[in-house]
């Protein structure tokens, strides 16, 4: 009985397989309907509901939804120089972030990946990987404790005379570098991994010197991988908005959203489409540079 | 790579200074936990165990944590069979469409969290009709998970051969008996490491969460966002956060494990992984445990 | 592996065309059962009062303000009347508007600058506060009210109030301020640039007000809530004039609580509770002392809270019985010190566990009260004469984005 049972069942398996073969649109197709059902109907959706939310306005008083399409809020985003400054000083701050994230980043990854042992390269990694696990929220705790005009910071720098910089965009731009760094290292440190030794061995014992061998070859060769962790520093600061509320007084594009979210979600819904735009370009140029593999 | 002397010195040095700049901030909260005043300053007045003893004690504190791992092992597990079948499909198959797949998948983790939380959280209560839960939370964050099992895995696909499932279809296998004996055992470490960045990724997760979630219900990070605001419990929180540094050595030590399973599996093996491919991988996709 | 270009952009805007006319046509059909409430229509408020109240639900969804909604006054509630509480605390009163909009709740701690957009949304229900017996012992000035009493019924059951007092590090700010110059006037304020603190909400904009009532007597200012255009701009213009001074925005006590005590604020608006909360860890700060009536010369804005009901209440016999509860006297005394405000119960005075509580507060002076002038929600229709030249809330919320620039 069971050897028949199991007879029956490969050849059930076996007539599907047959079924299957002839035909990949099919096998794709079945592969896919799951995912692209959640993906596109569920999120693609909810994207396209917040598109045509941004054409809707709000009754002033109750600010109950008013269902009428208008060019109202998009109006306003561009007319009101407040909002355009904002998109500028996010904008700004998030290229701030991803700059100085690449420059942390690089030295320490290319040491974990082409100089150190094996012993201190898995060190680094789990060291890179700890601070993942602290919760979000409490670094940024720990940040305003550190920036407090008698906080850590001004603590250590008193004896030379400085000065921390207050709740400024710049302590933002420290915050956020801070938080996104590992998001940064760990892709530089995977496609350094990918290029082989040889290569920079080759470039080596054909006399280039070490930042020649830098430039034309290591540089090159992992640069896509930089644009895939500036994916991340740029995006999470383009969208953040408890960072900037909990460390500065100043107003950014997340802040904003989560500002007007709540008494006129239309408005918010323009705004979103903002950071939107600004990360679907920039998604955009990173896959022509070759990112999305390093993701 | 041969660098010379003043070289290495160099990059030690900058290797230090981001450590110090990764390790700081830390080493303040874990000294903030044993702060006996109730206000967070610099340097302590002075020394207490209290707020570990309050940290145990909450009935709250523990609650969100059950809640969290709920919602994280439950969001994992969507994340792994969405992400694993779209990986299939675009690892293994060319066909029309399938950048914008991958543009697809990446898209929810690399829009801000702010925007996606609203869009869903629209969606649910106004076009769906469904009240916030703890499970449109797990929506939310199965969506933005599905990419790092696909990413992991598409890696993996990528670096083994195809011809190995050719070969067990061309010996009789049905597609599920390849599955099960050739395709997932050379992915097992992958989707692992998938899987523990799909779950830190939402176990840390706030912003969506915050828009998704329902009356009454607390994840930790939720827990630990009410509890700054709420009166004389501030302290609370760097204890709460030292107690979830120390039990992120049971994550570190999965991945750890993961990783080296796989270098000392592949020399072994031969076969087309490289021995780097598992810690690169699980570092690749910790690349994109982002909000 | 990037094998087909160009095709994958066209392929998405096809799909997106496609979600979006789907969509449409969902928005166009979908406008009956889940709709944000209805607008238009004169009058607000929805539903009937309840005649008569019968047994609890089993459980009640609350709105709340952090602190308002804790363990040591919830357990005991739950366990005499049945009902399990769910609390969600709101961070701001525009969310706390949005959470009611969504219909899951059955009620909410609403300030007044929340109260009458719900009513106005239809959103909460009138109360019958003959169903509320320890409504007759509420303090009689919080009765009757303009932010929780509409077309004569009242909306709500108050909870407790409180005062936005001038707070500043007496070690950094010398001499000690008697007026809201200290923060408002830029050649005052100019001194303490970068330490000075202020709520993060559009309500700050009637400190402005208030101030300008006092000092700019030709704007005639007679309400800070009540603003014309020209009285708007003035003092809207003010704030934008502190901005650069402005060290935090604070959104949450707790947050300005650390930023005195750092060191990081010097002056600025605060609530009671940080005010004591700061002088329980015997950090130097001071406000405005008794001789002034303990607020600077212009009096003060400040914030009344009311319990209202929904409209969709899905629980409204444990919504009552909850309204009730927490105007006890035993538990108006452990909220009131818990979260530090006024109770709103006479009864409750007798309650608490500091003795010296209600004084320290003022809970029961009524002449100190008299030149609090509570939040509430700015309407264009000025409630004199019904004229509709006034700031409605909107050009508040456009306004304080633009103050903070």
């Amino acid at each position: 009985m069971a050897t028949d049972a199991v007879i029956v069942k490969r050849s059930a398996g076996r007539r599907l397989a047959g079924f299957f073969n002839g035909r990949p649109r099919l096998q794709i197709g079945s592969l896919l309907a799951a995912p692209m059902a959640w993906l596109v109907i569920l999120y693609l959706g909810s994207l396209v509901v917040l598109l045509i939310t941004a054409f809707w306005t709000v009754d002033p008083l109750s600010g109950s939804v008013i269902k009428e399409l208008s060019w109202q809020n998009f109006e306003e985003l561009v007319n009101v120089p407040v909002y355009r400054e904002i998109v500028w000083r996010t904008v700004r701050t998030a290229a701030l972030v991803t700059i100085t994230d690449a420059l942390i980043a690089f030295p320490i990854a290319f040491y974990m990946a082409k100089v150190a042992g094996r012993k201190t390269k898995a060190a680094l990694v789990v060291a890179v990987l700890m601070p993942l696990w602290a919760s979000y929220l409490v670094k940024i705790i720990a940040w305003r404790a550190i920036l407090a005009e008698h906080g850590v910071l001004n603590w250590a720098l008193e004896p030379i005379g400085l000065h921390g910089p207050g709740t400024g965009v710049a302590s933002v731009w420290l915050v956020m570098s801070y938080l996104w760094l590992p998001y940064m290292i760990l892709p530089i440190f995977a496609g350094l991994e990918r290029i082989p030794d040889s290569l920079i061995a080759a470039s080596e014992d054909l006399g280039a010197h070490p930042f020649t061998t830098f430039r034309k070859v290591i540089l090159p060769l992992s640069f896509p991988a930089v644009v895939a962790g500036s994916i991340f520093t740029f995006s999470l600061t383009l969208g953040d908005y408890l960072a900037p509320k909990l460390v500065s007084n100043e107003q950014f594009i997340g802040t904003s959203i989560f500002d007007s979210i709540t008494n006129n979600q239309p408005f918010a819904a323009a705004f979103a489409l903002v950071p939107i735009v600004v990360v679907i370009a920039y998604l955009g140029v990173a896959r022509k540079l070759g990112a999305f593999e390093h993701v | 790579m041969r660098l010379s002397r003043r070289g290495k010195i160099l990059l030690r040095a900058a290797v230090a200074l981001a450590l110090a700049f990764i390790y700081i901030p830390l080493l303040v909260i874990v000294v903030e936990a044993f702060n006996s005043s109730r206000i967070l300053k610099w340097p302590p007045p002075g020394f207490t165990f209290s707020w570990f003893g309050k940290a145990f004690e909450s009935d709250s504190a523990r609650e969100a944590l059950v809640t969290s791992i709920e919602a994280g092992v439950v969001a994992m597990l969507i994340a792994i069979t969405l992400g694993t079948l779209i990986a299939l499909a675009v690892g293994r198959r060319r066909f029309f469409g399938r950048d914008t797949i991958s543009f697809l998948v990446v898209l929810p983790i690399a829009l801000p969290g702010i925007v996606t939380g609203v869009a869903l959280s629209n969606t649910f209560t106004q076009v769906l009709g469904i009240s916030l839960s703890l499970m449109t939370v797990i929506v939310g964050h199965a969506t933005f998970c599905i990419v790092v099992v696909y990413n992991n895995v598409v890696a993996r696909l990528r670096r083994t051969s195809g011809s190995f499932e050719e070969a067990s279809a061309d010996l009789g296998a049905d597609p599920w008996q390849t599955f099960r004996w050739v395709t997932f055992p050379s992915l097992r470490s992958a989707l692992g490491a998938g899987a523990l960045l799909a779950f830190a990724l939402s176990f840390d997760e706030i912003i969506v969460t915050n828009f998704t979630i329902g009356a009454g219900e607390e994840t930790l990070p939720i827990w630990i966002y009410h509890n700054l605001f709420r009166p004389k419990e501030l302290p609370v929180v760097p204890a709460v956060a030292v107690i979830l540094i120390i039990l992120s050595i049971i994550p570190v030590y999965l991945a750890h494990r993961l990783s080296s399973d796989d270098a000392g599996l592949t020399p072994g093996r031969g076969g087309g992984a490289a021995p780097t491919a598992a810690p690169a991988a699980i570092a690749e996709a910790e690349a994109t445990a982002a909000h | 592996m990037r094998g087909q270009k160009g095709s994958p952009a066209r392929t998405a805007w096809f799909v997106v065309a496609g979600l979006v006319a789907f969509m449409l046509v969902l928005a166009g059909c979908g406008g009956g059962g889940s709709t944000t409430g209805t607008t238009g229509g004169e009058g607000g408020g929805g539903g009937e009062e309840l005649q008569k109240l019968g047994k609890g639900e089993g459980e009640v969804n609350l709105i709340s303000w952090a602190g308002y909604v804790e363990p040591e006054w919830v357990k005991p509630f739950e366990a005499k009347s049945g009902c399990k509480v769910n609390d969600k605390v709101a961070g701001t009163s525009d969310e706390m508007v949005k959470l009611m909009e969504t219909g899951q709740y059955d009620g909410v701690s609403a300030s007044g600058n929340a109260t009458a957009r719900l009513w106005a949304a239809h959103e909460v229900a009138p109360v019958n506060v003959a169903l509320i017996p320890n409504y007759k012992t509420v303090f009689p000035d919080l009765k009757g009210q303009v932010y929780n009493t509409f077309e004569g019924k009242p909306y709500g059951i108050p909870h407790g109030r409180g005062a936005n007092l001038l707070m500043w590090n007496k070690n950094d700010v010398k001499p000690p301020p008697s007026s809201w110059e200290v923060t408002l006037d830029p050649k005052v304020a100019a001194k303490y640039s970068g330490h000075i603190s202020q709520y993060d909400d559009p309500m700050s904009i009637a400190e402005g007000a208030l101030y300008l009532m006092n000092h700019e007597p030709k704007l005639g200012i007679e309400d800070p809530y009540e603003l014309n255009e020209e009285q708007f701009d003035a003092a809207v213009e003010l704030m934008k004039e502190q901005k650069p001074n402005v060290g935090e925005y604070w959104s949450s006590a707790e947050q300005q609580i650390e930023g005195f005590a750092n060191g990081s604020n010097q002056v600025g608006t605060t609530w009671q509770y940080q005010y004591f909360a700061l002088k329980g860890e015997n950090e130097p700060v001071e406000a405005s002392p008794a001789s002034q009536g303990f607020l600077p010369k212009e009096g003060a804005t400040g914030w009344s809270d009311t319990w209202m009901i929904s409209s969709h209440a899905k629980h409204p016999n444990c919504m009552y019985m909850w309204m009730n509860y927490i105007i006890s006297p035993k538990a108006n005394a452990q909220v009131a010190e818990y979260f530090g405000e006024a109770p709103a119960q006479e009864k409750a005075c007798e309650e608490t566990e500091n003795p010296n509580f209600c004084s320290e507060y003022h809970a029961e002076e009524p002449a100190f009260w008299k030149r609090v002038y509570y939040w509430r929600t700015p309407l264009a229709e000025c409630s004199e004469g019904g004229e509709t030249d006034c700031m409605d809330y909107n050009d508040w919320v456009r306004a304080w984005t633009e103050i903070k620039g």
